[in-house]
């Protein structure tokens, strides 16, 4: 299973706290939807305000990057730039 | 990857990427030919202009706009009457979610005014003239209110509030009392106190920077036209069309359909101009009066109404061990937001540490409203002021345990399979390799005379991928044309016909590249966050192997062969079969056949491109001192860089030495000064001193190429990283050559004579 | 307010122009001549993006009233290039990358073409307090001095 760091104190208002969690889902995607069926709010919170590490890659909006169980993926605040 | 790619995997076999031709659009910059917003017109075009508070925070009790309305020549006047008032929404224009009612409010206030500069009304006029006395003449009655700009001003319990509705979003417990501070965020890894409770030194240090703008030479400029069957053209220097037609349809409740945004040449952006603050005016007066519009800032406008970066406090505290091993580090940044939430400190939270290993750490950043022009992005937006502090820090860390600054910095420094400090691990880097080339510079053995000093910093930017498009066509006579969307602010456009000249196999002077306004290309975000030549780089290239791929099958139907024994080699289809008698195919030739083999040949590419590398840099900088005056005089400048691959040297070379400028100026000289009513009294170039020609040395620039294998020739962006290390750079070469550590920015004259005094 | 007729030559050609007094010649050069390539970066003469040669000597268009433009010779960034054949300095100013963005372009162009005009072996130092007057934001100037100095020295060959 997909281990989920979310690495950044905005998505804890959702989690009651908790920044790391077990994910069964083989897609972004599904991931998502996961969080958001344990933590309401929490995927919309995702899509709009987070971008996705998986193994050191940063991806955004990246649904259908496949995720495997050896997976480490990190969420964190979506980068703008200059 | 396609055999293309893996054939052009060799870097020895690039013939066009890597090299240095003249740019496509050189001529016409030369010559001034080129056209810039301003230099746009239409037939019967009116002159707008905004009234502007002059109240750095005020209550909007009523405007009479009646006298302007009957003034002679005037065709429109708007408020923020003529605006829907936006619900608060978060929306993705940008490259991060901002607020679409703050932008509106920003464009044009509502109930307040929140700070000096902020624009209450328009006109539009037959000329300049009529347009000023225009604005005299609308009479706007304020309630003036208590303003705060100092950003711990601004957190304090007793400031005046910039909005009553607002409660800090990110603590523990939801606040009782509204405040300034719009959110506070944090990043934490092991036990901050447990490390600095094991280590043998400890350093703290406040550092404090003034808000500083972008400073692109060209003031904001844009034509309108909105036609009276609701279709809307819109011309303007921005850094990304469709941003500028999304927020326009969303600040005038517009469909994105009914608005076409041609982008004109833009003269420097750096972040600044990734926000609309005249194109949504200009259509409404232009709405109002049925002819097409036209609005410049002028340089006085430019500082007081459109968004600095952030003034800031940051308060570094490290601990290590007698050998230079951090083992622990706590950061407090504190950023100002201007009138609305959505300062940098985000990013310069994530930024602060990147590139240190350090088990133990504590990162807290507070985003706060201040009665000043919203903040815009600049360039690595956060980073610098975050690395300032940082930087700062660990040099008078150095200096403490008597460690090389270089050594210090290799000792803790990020390595391919660490995790960053914002999380991920890192892959594909390349910082060891900019520490290593600066230490190894002749530059660092340079010997050093009395009040000089040399200050070494390190800086860190993520770099971004995104959505982009882009679209090849092969002209009849073989030649080429790359179209994009992004606008060109340092070149970009140059390497994407490169790139695609790469792929085909074609001379770069065959292979011409355009910048395609809103109807004529697919979707592209803008152009910042240094992904450009990343990203839309990597969707030229996906549209040039299509076509490559069009032209093996093409060749192959007109041999009558199959598509497996046909490659596609410098420009030309090979029959790989020695049995079949087929005759070599140019693209020339493939062209002229097009009609009959399947039609004009073209390719377009939409893509989120993923996987951009970050980039790390390590500059070196020698400054002198005159005691007398205060003065510092930067004599050597060195920036070593990790860019992946330089698809354009002369252009990336370009980049890094632009931003060193930036952040040196940031570090001497730049700060806005507001006086005791709130107002800048520094809006101009006089007055806000940015670097001049003979301010500056030749800057060296190193490029190291540790290539990003998700990029089809391995680049990453560069444009940002180079104004990180400037600031600590700068100051840390101030602090050897006069013994004293300066943590005030700029270190203008006057506090560096104080500082000597003080000695 | 009445406008007066003013006639100058501009980039060798007789041109006119009408004017309200106030006016600068900035404003003129772009909006009666239709000669956009002068740039309006600051319209306080801090930033050089306007500079043109007004007979014979560097100046800030937006310093200079339109109506002291009357009967004397004004050299814009349009005028550079003799007829197709680009200047020296442009030449080098693209075979250096001296320019990003490109909007001072046109101002350190007349600038730089002023300096040489009267010290044709600037040293480094002398062209960069020369062009103090030219801000650029995007390239840092290294690109810009070696474009200049680069120029200097073709030229000079060339009257060899």
């Amino acid at each position: 299973m997909p281990h989920v760091v979310a690495a950044c104190s905005s998505c804890r208002a959702f989690t009651g706290g908790l920044a790391e969690f077990d994910v069964e889902a083989d897609t972004v995607r599904r991931m998502i939807q996961a969080l958001d069926r344990r933590y309401p709010g929490l995927g919309e919170h995702i899509d709009r305000r987070m971008a996705i590490a998986i193994d050191g890659e940063i991806f955004q909006d990246a649904d259908g990057a496949p995720l495997t169980a050896a997976s480490e993926v990190y969420l964190i605040p979506r980068i703008g730039g200059g | 990857m396609t055999d293309v790619l893996e054939r052009l995997g060799s870097q020895a076999a690039l013939k066009v990427v890597g090299t240095r031709p003249i740019r496509p659009d050189g001529a016409d910059k030369v010559t001034g030919r080129a056209t810039y917003g301003a230099d746009f017109a239409l037939p019967g075009m009116l002159v707008g202009k905004i009234k502007r508070s002059p109240h750095a925070h005020a209550r909007i009790v009523s405007i009479d706009t009646r006298k302007a309305r009957a003034l002679p020549g005037v065709k429109a006047v708007i408020t923020s009457a003529d605006f829907p008032d936006l619900a608060s929404e978060e929306y993705e224009a940008g490259e991060s979610a901002s607020n679409l009612r703050d932008l509106s409010l920003n464009c044009m206030a509502r109930d307040k005014a929140l700070y000096d500069g902020h624009a209450v009304a328009a006109v539009a006029a037959t000329s300049a003239s009529i347009a000023d006395e225009a604005l005299d003449l609308i009479q706007v009655t304020y309630e003036v209110l208590p303003h705060v700009i100092d950003v711990e001003a601004a957190m304090g319990p007793n400031a005046p509030l910039l909005d009553e509705a607002l409660f800090t979003e990110g603590l523990e417990a939801r606040p009782e009392r509204p405040s300034n501070i719009a959110k506070r965020n944090q990043l934490a890894r092991g036990d901050p106190d447990a490390g600095f409770a094991a280590a043998d030194v400890i350093l703290e240090g406040r550092y404090t920077t003034a808000a500083v703008h972008q400073g692109y030479i060209e003031p904001h400029a844009c034509v309108a036209a909105f036609a009276p069957d609701g279709q809307c053209q819109v011309w303007s220097s921005s850094q990304g069309q469709f941003m500028v037609r999304s927020c326009c349809a969303k600040v005038l409740g517009l469909e994105s359909s009914d608005i076409r945004v041609t982008p004109a040449e833009i003269g420097g952006g750096f972040g600044g101009k990734t926000t609309v603050y005249l194109e949504p005016l200009a259509l409404a007066l232009s709405r109002q009066s049925g002819a097409p519009v036209k609005m410049v800032m002028t340089r006085e406008e430019v500082f007081r109404a459109t968004g600095p970066t952030s003034g800031a406090v940051i308060e570094v505290k490290l601990g290590a061990r007698a050998d230079g091993t951090l083992v622990a580090a706590d950061v407090v940044l504190k950023y100002q937001a201007g009138a609305f939430a959505g300062s940098p400190v985000g990013a310069g939270s994530m930024t602060a540490l990147a590139c240190y290993d350090i088990p133990n750490f504590r990162i807290t950043g507070y985003d706060v409203l201040t009665n000043s022009p919203k903040v815009a992005a600049y360039r690595a937006p956060g980073a610098p002021i975050a690395a300032f502090g940082v930087e700062s820090a660990v040099d008078e860390l150095a200096i403490k345990l008597g460690l090389d600054p270089i050594a210090l910095r290799e000792k803790n420094a990020v390595r391919d399979g660490m995790k960053a400090a914002y999380g991920p691990t890192f892959r594909d880097i390349g910082y060891v390799e900019t520490l290593d080339a600066i230490r190894d510079h002749p530059h660092y053995r340079a010997p050093l005379g009395p009040n000089q000093g040399r200050g070494v910093a390190v800086g860190f930017w993520f770099n971004v991928g995104g959505e982009s498009t882009a679209a090849v066509h092969v002209n009849e006579d073989g030649s080429a044309v790359v179209v994009t969307g992004n606008p060109d602010i340092g070149g970009s456009r140059a390497s994407m016909a490169m790139m695609a000249a790469e792929v085909l196999g074609l001379p770069i002077e065959k292979v011409r590249p355009i910048v395609a306004d809103t109807a004529a290309i697919g979707f592209s975000m803008l152009t910042g966050g240094s992904r450009t030549t990343f990203a839309t780089g990597m969707a030229v290239t996906q549209a040039a192997q299509k076509i490559v791929a069009d032209l093996k099958r093409r060749a192959a139907s007109l041999w009558d062969v199959s598509e497996d024994v046909v490659d596609w080699l410098d420009g030309v289809a090979v029959c790989l079969d020695p049995s079949k008698t087929a005759k070599p195919l140019t693209l020339a030739a493939l062209a002229a056949q097009s009609a009959r083999t399947g039609g004009p040949i073209s390719a377009e590419v939409s893509i989120t491109a993923q996987g951009a590398g970050p980039g790390f840099g390590a500059h070196i900088c020698d400054v002198e001192v005159d005691p007398e005056t205060g003065h510092v005089t930067v004599l050597r400048y060195t920036a070593a860089q990790d860019v992946g691959k330089a698809i354009h040297p002369a252009y990336v070379e370009g980049q890094i030495q632009g931003g060193a400028a930036q952040g040196i100026g940031w570090a001497l000289n730049e700060e806005y000064l507001f006086d005791g009513a709130g107002k800048m009294e520094n809006a101009g170039f006089l007055d806000y001193r940015v670097p001049v020609a003979s301010d500056l040395p030749m800057i060296e620039p190193i490029m190291i190429e540790v290539a990003n294998p998700r990029h089809p020739f391995g680049a990453k962006g560069v444009g940002e990283v180079p104004i990180v290390p400037p600031l600590a750079a700068v100051a840390n070469a101030v602090r050897r050559a006069i013994d004293v550590r300066m943590t005030d920015l700029p270190l203008s004259p006057p506090k560096i004579r104080a500082a000597i005094d003080a000695r | 307010m009445s406008k007066r007729h003013i006639s100058a030559v501009v980039n060798g050609d007789p041109a006119e122009f009408l004017t309200e007094p106030g006016r600068t010649l900035l404003d003129a050069l772009r909006d009666d001549l239709g000669l956009t390539g002068s740039k309006e970066g600051c319209g306080s003469g801090d930033c050089g993006a306007c500079s043109v040669i007004l007979d014979g000597r560097l100046v800030c268009s937006c310093l200079v009233l339109a109506a002291e433009a009357e009967g004397r010779r004004i050299e814009t960034i349009e005028g550079m290039a003799d007829g197709g054949v680009l200047h020296p300095l442009q030449s080098k100013f693209l075979e250096h990358a001296a320019l990003q963005c490109g909007f001072c372009t046109p101002g350190l162009l007349v600038a730089a073409k002023a300096l040489l005009d009267t010290n044709p072996d600037p040293t480094e130092s002398e062209t960069r307090y020369w062009l103090a007057g030219n801000l650029c934001r995007c390239t840092g100037y290294d690109k810009v001095i070696r474009a200049v100095m680069d120029a200097a020295a073709d030229l000079r060959q060339a009257r060899v």
